[in-house]
């Protein structure tokens, strides 16, 4: 392989793990903290809020958002390591 | 000022803001019609997204569900928000890459069969008027609340200004009144929210509102409404009523459909580079939370109000907005045990739910209805639909707030309407004539087709508006679905996967395809009454089914293409030239 192949190659796999890590937060936070472990986080009361309830209707969205800020941040850094940003 | 006069100042004044940009922004090209040029800021376009995602569904019937659901109603908070994580990790950088028009542009390329993009055409079309049935018929119920003319008329209205500023301006025009619309459509959610969280609890954020203890008592909001719902015999606002893997696959599959919509996805043709595509999601998401963060609070409180001010009272102590909506149908009163006080307990007050209503008035003035009462002691029916419309009116806002809701209404409504007519019409234009029948026709032509079939779209829109199938939510929940399992892999297999073949996404979409439409179509039309979970494969109602079609997909495109021809090298390099944010588009 060439120098632009091997490139190619440690970008695409440094994006692969970039994205795997953040889809398992994805995950985690809302089938996982939303529905699947629902009933023991629901014994945590914080303010009116059970808090499987809140990470479905609340919690969840907010760590959306910040997996997408995240995600930018560190595409942006990558892209700009392995000089292949459009600038 | 009355309500009425008010609504029609502000609605006229909103719409014609969206026709004064829509004259400013005339499209000159086709690529200007089908993604603005390439040139649209992202923070622009992640409000423009943002206004077309969230439609009437999300801005009239979300919050109302949801306060009917309690704890269920989280799967389309989930739902509709986490698809855009996936659209931002997985499609929008990459397409924004490859760079061109349309989705079935990207599955036909890269699947270098024009059978491919036919059928990539053929789910958009149908995913995309399925979808824009349910705005027509929010277009529908606002007007004719609020500005009194019939609901025919209603839609009529809706459709001319969007024809205005769909046809001329195309995709540019739609992005910068999208733009308008999402300003407006946001304020007139919040403004009743903010309200109504500090005459409820004192606190102006309604997302704490929500965990917060009542003014009147000294106990939270959410145990207030648990208590409150259990006494007329319902379950706990914030339990489970249907079972884990319903929701699960619910949610799973409104987010993977929501990845899989084309109007949301070609949404990220628009930036200018790949980077932008990444953060314009980031925008879009954080707009739509705004929303999504306020709805559930905003349920509780109706749910509450709703109570409060309608069991135990008196026919004839309701407050106006109770009559004004059964004089429209969306509420029934039947006084079953003729003490001419309203019980509303958990059940249907009627047999098949919906008030079939008779001319006449009963000894209260109410309206009387034909239907046979149930023996439950339930004797309201109240159509989900209109809880975030009469909500200002409930918890007596000033005319003003419940004439910008209405004006919001419409927003969300009409932005959804737009984008998606602008998908259909790009899909017969350009991927069905120019691409497909007929590849000599002039740029010129394409644009006038796009205007024709825009314009055409628009009209059959409008026919489901007056003749509506199912209710808002409902219809867009099939939409999901049919995304998930058809759209959705194709792209992601078509980016992740070099060894994808055509044959393989063809015969992938069209089993994930056919699957979901037949577990939906054999469940809600052809045999309703076995809709229970006693005869749902694996206890998925026809809602989360499009999760199973996408597995579908997904497998039956591996194997096809494993035992088939891998694809040509250019195929290769297109993969391996969209994976890499630098070099030619």
């Amino acid at each position: 392989m060439n120098k632009e192949k091997i490139n190619k190659y440690s970008y695409w796999k440094a994006n692969l793990k970039i994205v795997s890590i953040l889809l398992s937060i994805w995950f985690i936070s809302s089938f996982g903290a939303g529905i699947i472990f629902s009933d023991f986080l629901d014994k945590i009361k914080i303010g009116g809020f059970e808090l499987g309830f809140w990470f479905a209707q609340q919690g969840s969205i907010i760590i959306f958002v910040l997996l997408i800020v995240i995600y930018c941040f560190l595409m942006n850094r990558l892209d700009k390591k392995f000089e292949v940003s459009e600038e | 000022m009355d309500v009425q006069l008010l609504t029609y100042i502000i609605v006229g004044a909103a719409f014609a803001l969206y026709i004064a940009i829509a004259l400013w922004s005339r499209a000159s090209s086709t690529g200007e019609f089908y993604v603005a040029g390439g040139g649209v800021h992202p923070i622009a376009n992640g409000m423009a997204t943002a206004a077309d995602w969230m439609s009437a569904a999300s801005f009239i019937s979300m919050a109302g569900i949801i306060s009917f659901m309690g704890r269920d109603g989280s799967v389309y908070l989930m739902g509709w928000t986490g698809g855009y994580v996936l659209l931002a990790l997985l499609l929008a950088p990459y397409l924004r890459k490859f760079g061109k028009f349309t989705v079935p542009d990207f599955i036909g390329d890269r699947y270098y069969s024009n059978i491919a993009r036919l059928v990539a055409v053929i789910c958009l079309i149908f995913i995309s008027f399925t979808y824009i049935a349910g705005q027509m018929r929010g277009v529908g119920i606002v007007f004719s609340r609020f500005l009194e003319v019939d609901i025919n008329t209603g839609v009529i209205i809706g459709m001319a200004i969007v024809f205005i500023y769909a046809v001329l301006g195309g995709m540019k025009g739609i992005t910068y009144t999208q733009v308008a619309q999402y300003c407006v459509l946001i304020f007139a959610y919040m403004v009743p929210a903010i309200f109504i969280s500090i005459l409820m609890t004192g606190n102006p954020i309604p997302q704490l509102g929500f965990g917060s203890k009542l003014l009147t008592e000294d106990i939270y909001l959410l145990d207030k409404l648990n208590l409150v719902l259990n006494d007329i015999g319902f379950n706990s606002y914030t339990d489970f009523n249907k079972s884990k893997i319903d929701i699960f696959c619910i949610t799973a599959a409104l987010m993977v459909g929501t990845a899989g919509l084309p109007h949301v996805i070609v949404r990220f043709f628009t930036v200018p580079r790949v980077k932008d595509a990444r953060t314009s999601a980031g925008w879009a998401l954080l707009f739509i939370a705004i929303l999504y963060l306020t709805a559930p609070a905003v349920s509780s409180f109706a749910r509450l109000n709703f109570v409060n001010t309608i069991d135990n009272t008196a026919y004839t102590d309701t407050p106006k907005w109770f009559k004004n909506w059964e004089d429209i149908g969306l509420i029934s009163w039947t006084d079953k045990n003729k003490d001419g006080i309203i019980q509303y307990r958990s059940g249907n007050a009627l047999e098949k739910n919906k008030p079939q209503f008779t001319s006449e008035r009963g000894q209260y003035n109410q309206r009387l209805v034909l239907n046979n009462l149930t023996s439950n002691p339930n004797e309201i029916y109240i159509d989900r639909d209109i809880m975030v419309l009469a909500n200002p009116e409930i918890a007596k806002l000033p005319n003003w707030v419940i004439a910008l809701v209405a004006a919001g209404a419409l927003a969300a409504a009409l932005s959804t309407a737009a984008g998606l007519l602008l998908v259909i019409s790009s899909a017969v234009s350009h991927d069905l004539m120019k691409k497909t029948l007929k590849p000599s026709i002039t740029e010129k032509q394409e644009l006038l087709l796009a205007r024709i079939s825009a314009a055409t779209a628009i009209i059959i829109a409008g026919i489901f508006g007056i003749y509506p199938p199912a209710f808002v939510a409902q219809v867009v929940a099939f939409a999901f679905g049919l995304a998930a399992a058809s759209i959705f892999p194709a792209i992601v297999m078509g980016i992740f996967s070099k060894r994808m073949n055509q044959y393989g996404a063809i015969f992938g979409m069209l089993s994930g395809l056919t699957f979901t439409a037949i577990y939906i179509v054999f469940f809600k039309f052809i045999s309703p009454e076995l809709n229970t979970s006693e005869y749902w494969f694996l206890g998925i109602s026809p809602e989360g089914i499009g999760v199973i079609g996408m597995i579908i997909n997904f497998l039956v495109a591996i194997f096809i293409s494993s035992i088939t021809k891998p694809p040509p090298v250019e195929v290769y390099e297109i993969v391996d030239n969209i994976r890499m944010p630098e070099g030619d588009k």
